[in-house]
């Protein structure tokens, strides 16, 4: 049970951004650009940063919602996604990406962990400024949203077959207020 | 020196909002509807959960800087900011402020800390559920500033007066840094 009453029967993050439509907007805006900007890293790589983090933050609802929504991206490779929570190193993904997943478990234990050979690794494999800063960012941001989703212990459905629906919600329309607006998809 | 090529001597959070404008909006948003924006708790009391939970995050920039926002808006009774730094417990702030002070330090730790039992405990001494939603997200949100300022190693001013300047600019309110004139 929830540990406030959001007047609502969404579940994981969309109730709590039902409750709270002001501080809901400015979360979406920052989802909508950090996971769907297509400038250096492609949607799928960010989905996959969001997931890992949301994994290692134990975030049931984050990690299978964005993990959901990546495996969109990646063309249903469900397998994809499930090697990068297990263990991204044996991952058949590229070198500058396991660099940036290895940047987001630091900044996941805490900000001071990443350290100038992480970042020039991630240099030398071909990530620019703008990566590093977006993958810090990211992973900083599902430290939040992971924790207001367990924070206050939102719904997480059972049904798995409720996320792709959602998934497809979140890769058709984006990210913004209408996850809680519009009706739940079925 | 930060991790990635930002504006030099701009500290903390604003040299990496001025570096990605188009995320430091939303960031800047959050900051001022979550500590600025209708709430019955107070400024100075959102300000004080903030500068705690950077405290317990080690964010030296963050931590100093929503400290001397929080000095600046307690005015006389700034003194219940460096007592709730040194030990929250022991300080001088209402029970019920300690209540949400002690769920914001296990959502710094991890959302599922948070127990039942310390839902209860805060309703007991009068939080609302406002105020136990606005006390999650503030500790989740600086679980974010934190590891964003952190994680890019951004400039970390060590004189206490520039804190003290930037706690009064604060006071007032969340407004995107404009770029500096092109040089």
């Amino acid at each position: 049970m929830p540990h406030i009453n959001f007047n609502n029967d969404f579940p994981g993050i969309r109730s709590a951004m039902a409750y709270s439509p002001e501080t809901a907007a400015p979360m979406g805006v920052l989802a909508e650009i950090l996971l769907r900007s297509e400038d250096g890293l492609s949607r799928a790589e960010r989905e996959l940063i969001g997931t890992y983090v949301s994994y290692l933050n134990d975030c049931f609802y984050c990690n299978h919602s964005h993990g959901a929504i990546a495996c969109i991206y990646l063309d249903g490779d469900n397998e994809l996604v499930e090697q990068v929570r297990k263990d991204y190193s044996k991952a058949p993904v590229s070198d500058k990406l396991k660099s940036l997943l290895a940047i987001a478990a630091k900044v996941q234990r805490g900000g001071k962990n990443v350290t100038t050979a992480d970042v020039e690794l991630a240099k030398e494999k071909g990530a620019t400024d703008k990566d590093i800063h977006d993958t810090v960012l990211i992973a900083a941001a599902f430290c939040m949203f992971n924790r207001y989703v367990d924070g206050l212990a939102t719904i997480t459905p059972t049904d798995m077959d409720s996320y792709p629906l959602r998934a497809k919600q979140i890769v058709d329309n984006g990210y913004g207020n209408h996850v809680f607006t519009n009706k739940q998809p079925t | 020196m930060a991790h990635i090529q930002v504006e030099e001597n701009i500290p903390g959070i604003r040299s990496l909002v001025l570096f990605r404008p188009e995320t430091g909006k939303p960031l800047y948003d959050l900051a001022q509807v979550l500590l600025r924006g209708p709430s019955s708790l107070s400024e100075a009391e959102r300000e004080l959960i903030a500068a705690y939970v950077s405290y317990r995050n080690e964010c030296i920039f963050c931590m100093s800087s929503h400290a001397a926002a929080a000095r600046c808006l307690y005015g006389p009774d700034k003194n219940l900011v460096d007592e709730v730094l040194h030990d929250m417990q022991q300080s001088g702030v209402s029970d019920k402020l300690k209540a949400l002070l002690h769920i914001a330090g296990k959502v710094q730790v991890l959302g599922r800390e948070v127990t039942p039992e310390d839902i209860a405990a805060a309703r007991v001494l009068g939080a609302d559920d406002r105020e136990i939603h606005d006390t999650v997200l503030i500790a989740a949100a600086f679980s974010m500033f934190n590891r964003y300022v952190d994680g890019l190693a951004s400039f970390t001013p060590t004189d206490l007066a520039v804190y003290e300047a930037m706690g009064e600019r604060m006071a007032k309110g969340y407004v995107l840094p404009a770029s500096p004139e092109p040089k």
